[in-house]
């Protein structure tokens, strides 16, 4: 059993009994606190730091080469908790060469940011690492339409990220080798 | 038919109270600023810095300067307390409900008649103070109309008909009366030091308790009990924090102003600043100096209009920095518990003020007994 000790409290002296002495500390504390440092960030002029695992607006990104990685599996919109995702699937457009071992790419990709939870489960699911939350964390509308993100935005927000894999091209390579899938 | 003399003098008062109005108005508003500015800085914040007015804003130096005070909030304040609808609640006593925010204004303009802010110097080197009106009983004017004041406040709490506002008047008067005891109380000691016999000082006026500190000791030096007591009970007559229990914002919501918005709620809030600005410069009369300059040192400025500038401007500052110690201790001390305020105000404060009182009675006898 752990041994109680019972503080004996000392008596208040009669200065501290009138608080003046404490008093005079904590205005002291108070007065020096003016001229430190001020901990708050002038928002509009000053943006606060995003770390890199930040959760932001999802985004579409393409990789390196210019080339949309998403190839519309739609994993992302089933995943999607709110049901915010809806992909209309088309089919890889004839003239981009780089793409031919895709069978299919998005028509239209809609995000809708008044649903969205930024649970991140999208980017968590995509095989294609197509999607990212990045560190965009700002996002407003005058209208319920404005807050639907479609392809052409998702993939003004997301940019091009480096790729660690290059899929398509180690696919593209061993079907040239003859053993694809 | 009419006699010319006699209207000019009423003219040149009345143009004399409206600069005083607006001085002390302005000083209120601020204040707010102050206070604004002051609490951000000692929590970390920055505080108002966007209120800016198209043609100075664009000034190259001093517009960026005057932007990052906050120069011009107040004004915006103000002007949305203005266009702000004015909301009667169904459940109020109209009649107490539009006077209330009234009864508690006046008494801050009224006091403020009386105060000396310095003095003019005539050709002939005769001084003549500067204020509206040399009340011989100027001290007692001042006690008597400023604790008028709480009856905007419980009248405010009464006629809103609501349960927070109702009781913020209720700690309102309770506080009212057992402070406003200790303040006279605490004062008496001064005016028996000063009008000794012999010093030519005599009776409640202000002006003559400001002279008798010129080249003499400041009263705080004194009697800084009688000081620290009166200092306790301005924060308690103001309504400030420690002593804020109509408002306390925590546990009463909004106080006694719960029911008021727009204009009337910010006569209510100019009105406890007007009251701080006149606290202030009340202090600063009575134991502060005034305008004189230090405590045991003759005034360094001439005896000229020069001088009585820089005498205003002297008890301005003295002022500022007692409106200054006010936020400063707002920001410090938490609010204290209702049955504190009471215990506090009446079984230390007001036997303290009354042994002080006694102490003071013995010294001034022994020391103005005649020589045998």
């Amino acid at each position: 059993m752990a041994k109680t000790v019972v503080l004996q409290r000392k008596p208040l002296s009669l200065s501290e009994r009138t608080y003046l002495p404490q008093i005079v500390t904590g205005l002291k504390t108070t007065f020096s606190n003016m001229f430190k440092e001020k901990v708050t960030l002038q928002y509009p002029e000053e943006k606060p730091n995003i770390p890199k695992n930040y959760r932001g607006v999802p985004t579409l990104v393409k990789d390196p080469n210019g080339r949309e990685k998403c190839v519309s599996c739609q994993l992302c919109e089933f995943v999607c908790p709110p049901k915010a995702i809806r992909i209309t699937p088309g089919s890889v457009p004839e003239d981009e060469v780089d793409r031919e071992h895709v069978e299919k790419a998005t028509q239209e990709f809609e995000i809708n940011m008044l649903r969205c939870i930024y649970c991140g489960y999208c980017q968590e699911v995509c095989p294609e690492e197509a999607i990212f939350l990045q560190d965009e964390y700002s996002s407003s509308g005058y209208t319920r339409e404005e807050m639907i993100n479609n392809k052409e935005k998702l993939y003004e927000l997301g940019g091009t990220l480096p790729d660690q894999h290059y899929k398509w091209d180690k696919k593209k390579v061993a079907e040239g080798e003859g053993n694809a899938h | 038919m009419f006699d010319v003399e006699l209207l000019l003098m009423i003219g040149l008062k009345v143009l004399f109270a409206l600069l005083m109005i607006g001085a002390v108005m302005t000083m209120a508003g601020y204040s707010v600023l102050a206070e604004r500015k002051v609490s951000a800085w000692m929590q970390g914040r920055v505080g108002p810095n966007r209120t800016v007015l198209p043609l100075v804003g664009s000034l190259p130096f001093v517009g960026r300067f005057l932007k990052g005070l906050g120069i011009f909030q107040p004004l915006a304040d103000g002007l949305k307390f203005l266009f702000k609808e004015e909301m009667i609640p169904g459940h109020v006593n109209k009649f107490y409900y539009n006077l209330a925010p009234i009864v508690a204004l006046v008494p801050a303009l009224t006091t403020m008649t009386v105060l000396p802010f310095g003095e003019f110097f005539t050709e002939n080197g005769e001084s003549i103070p500067l204020m509206l009106a040399n009340l011989e009983v100027g001290i007692l004017f001042v006690l008597a109309v400023s604790s008028l004041g709480v009856y905007g406040i419980v009248l405010a709490g009464w006629s809103s008909n609501s349960k927070y506002p109702f009781l913020g008047g209720i700690r309102s008067s309770a506080q009212m009366i057992s402070y406003e005891l200790a303040m006279g109380l605490s004062l008496l000691p001064v005016f028996l030091w000063v009008s000794e016999p012999g010093t030519g000082a005599m009776g409640l006026s202000l002006v003559d308790i400001v002279n008798s500190q010129s080249q003499n000791a400041w009263l705080l030096l004194v009697q800084p009990l009688s000081a620290l007591i009166f200092l306790i009970a301005l924060f308690a007559e103001t309504n400030r924090l420690p002593f804020d229990m109509p408002e306390s914002e925590t546990d009463l919501v909004g106080g006694f102003h719960t029911e008021y918005g727009g204009f009337k709620f910010g006569i209510f809030f100019v009105a406890e600043y007007a009251h701080i600005v006149v606290g202030s410069a009340i202090f600063t009369i009575v134991f502060l100096g005034g305008w004189h300059f230090l405590p045991w040192m003759a005034d360094p400025w001439p005896a000229t209009w020069i001088g009585s500038l820089i005498g205003v401007g002297w008890f301005l500052a003295k002022t500022i920095f007692l409106i200054f110690f006010f936020i400063w201790v707002r920001w410090t001390l938490p609010r204290f518990r209702y049955d504190q305020v009471m215990n506090l105000g009446w079984t230390k404060l007001l036997p303290l003020a009354l042994l002080n009182l006694i102490f003071y009675v013995l010294l001034v006898t022994w020391l103005d007994q005649p020589p045998a």
